[in-house]
């Protein structure tokens, strides 16, 4: 006879505790959920209306309904591809370096622990940064470059620590065949782990550029406006963003600037999905590739 | 980058072909010489000398942790990948110690191959797998053919012939293991290290890489370090018996097994421990 034969199971003392645990997980997440929805349909309701190819097309105005959002989207295009333009080599170029060559001592450990803690800086931080770097310093004013430099200066932590993950995952078994086939480090990296790692570091670094679109305190620190009646037509031009235009346009008194203010956050939520939906196509092909 | 100055079967010439298998003190293509190696301050492998006759095959038999891996990444620097691993001694190939530090240890790891313990197949196709590491190094020649005859040597061109621009990852565990000694024939490195190359394979799978060791034998070294002695005793000429970091034993591999010197040899190839 075991002790199995005389003990208190109590399963359905124990079978009523998991289903609890279980019903409070999914009010926790229907609650989220619908919270998003309301949010969606609420601006949705106001907004998609409002959108048309005027909208999108005409640049902001005193005149609510002459309002469109043209400078704030091309702003908002032009500060991402720049910021993508400086961050991307300079993320994985650091994140390879610090996974792959540096040696791994104290300073290797410092390094590691900073960019943990500047990933979490708040973004205001930055932005005062940026205000007296670039902006004063190397005097390149309320330009989209400046702009660009600051958001590099945001993200640049996100990549990286998502770049050396996606390197860190590479099997070392893969390094070894290489290596024992002769090739050099440097081989080794270009040719296995980078398109191995090509996943996950696009994935990081279009996550950190969705988080730059949305970034708007930086922005104002370093002086970019919202009433801009140009898209910019080069990097030294001044400009504005869809996030800044958004915030403005909720600022002012009348409500049909609000109603505008709904009309830009469902194109900044379209240019959400459409940069997400790139993620994860990218991130389908080359994980195809890989297999 | 400094050229070693290798002679192809430069331990061949001057003496006459033999019938018996050499003896590895004369006739070595790579060679050990008190070598220690620690990690840290942790002696893996103590004071261990020892000669790898050419064209032969010899095999490293010991318990687990005995310094037999280690002692064979030796071999083609593979080591230097672990930071805290150190080595003091010599490894001499034909005649260069290959640890000078006017050697460059990536032509260290072209003349002397190694084919691992788990498949390790790049997530390329099998033709890619095999066309690499010729690439990166400058072959000039005839490439699908160079990859045809490695595959053929490793005995897994008609597994393959059809799928070559498929992912290598397709294939069967003991497919792999044979497009990985594909991929190293195709360098046409004059030693190649196994290090537990069946450790993952069934005994079919085994018996195949095992044949094809004795077939290719007579244009490579081998080095095999083996958990199985069954392996040891039916593929290798010579044995060598490790136990905590130390050589215990070596020599020709039917000695080790019918009549060895040592005592600790006897139990452990008997099965009384290990």
């Amino acid at each position: 006879m075991s002790w199995l034969d005389t003990a208190n199971l109590n399963l359905r003392k124990r079978r009523r505790r998991a289903l609890y645990f279980k019903s409070i997980c999914s009010l926790f997440t229907w609650s989220c959920f619908v919270l998003l929805a309301v949010l969606l349909v609420h601006v949705g309701h106001k907004g998609v209306g409002l959108i048309d190819v005027d909208f999108l097309r005409n640049a902001p105005s005193w005149r609510p309904e002459d309002c469109g959002i043209w400078p704030a989207i091309a702003g908002s295009l032009w500060m991402m591809g720049l910021t993508a333009l400086i961050s991307i080599p300079c993320g994985v170029s650091a994140a390879l370096y610090l996974e792959e060559f540096a040696p791994k001592n104290r300073w290797a450990h410092l390094i590691d622990v900073n960019i943990s803690n500047l990933a979490g800086v708040p973004s205001i931080v930055y932005g005062i940064l940026g205000a007296t770097v670039f902006v004063r310093f190397l005097a390149l004013e309320q330009s989209v470059l400046a702009g660009s430099l600051t958001m590099s200066l945001l993200v640049l932590p996100v990549i990286i620590i998502a770049s050396r993950e996606a390197i860190r995952a590479v099997p070392s078994t893969i390094r070894h065949a290489a290596l024992a086939l002769g090739a050099t480090p440097w081989q080794t990296v270009v040719h296995h782990v980078l398109p191995t790692a090509l996943a996950g570091i696009l994935t990081g670094v279009i996550l950190a550029l969705s988080r730059a679109i949305g970034e708007t305190a930086p922005l104002i620190t370093i002086g970019a406006v919202a009433y801009i009646s140009d898209a910019p037509a080069g990097p030294m031009d001044s400009f504005t963003v869809l996030p800044l235009q958004i915030y403005s346009w909720t600022t002012k008194a009348q409500s049909e600037f609000q109603d505008l203010a709904a009309g830009g956050i469902v194109a900044l939520l379209v240019f959400l999905v459409i940069m997400n939906g790139i993620a994860v196509w990218i991130r389908h092909r080359a994980e195809g590739n890989a297999n | 980058m400094t050229q070693m100055k290798i002679q192809p079967n430069k331990f061949n010439q001057g003496s006459e072909p033999e019938k018996e298998a050499p003896d590895p003190r004369q006739d070595s293509a790579l060679s050990a010489e008190h070598v220690t190696i620690r990690y840290g301050n942790t002696v893996a492998v103590d004071d261990v000398g020892l000669a790898f006759a050419a064209n032969q095959i010899t095999a490293i038999i010991g318990p687990s942790g005995c310094g037999k891996s280690t002692f064979l990444r030796a071999f083609n620097r593979m080591n230097d990948f672990i930071p805290s691993a150190s080595l003091e001694g010599a490894i001499r190939f034909q005649g260069i110690d290959i640890y000078d530090p006017a050697v460059d240890p990536v032509e260290v790891r072209l003349r002397i191959g190694m084919v691992f313990q788990k498949p390790n197949p790049f997530p390329k196709t099998i033709y890619k797998n095999v066309a690499w590491g010729p690439q990166i190094n400058g072959f000039k020649g005839d490439l699908d053919e160079l990859v045809e005859n490695s595959l053929r040597s490793a005995a897994i061109w008609d597994e393959v012939k059809d799928r070559l621009h498929k992912s290598a990852l397709g294939l069967s565990g003991g497919q792999q293991q044979r497009l990985c000694i594909a991929r190293t024939l195709a360098m046409q490195s004059e030693v190649i290290l196994m290090d537990e190359p069946c450790s993952a394979l069934d005994p079919l799978s085994t018996g195949r890489v095992e044949d094809l060791m004795l077939e290719l034998k007579q244009n490579h070294t081998f080095v095999i370090v083996t958990h199985n002695m069954q392996q040891a005793s039916r593929a290798s000429d010579y044995t060598a018996f490790m136990e905590a970091g130390k050589l215990v034993e070596f020599d020709h591999t039917e000695k080790m097994f019918q009549n060895p010197s040592n005592q600790r040899t006897e139990d452990y190839v008997s099965g009384r421990f290990g």
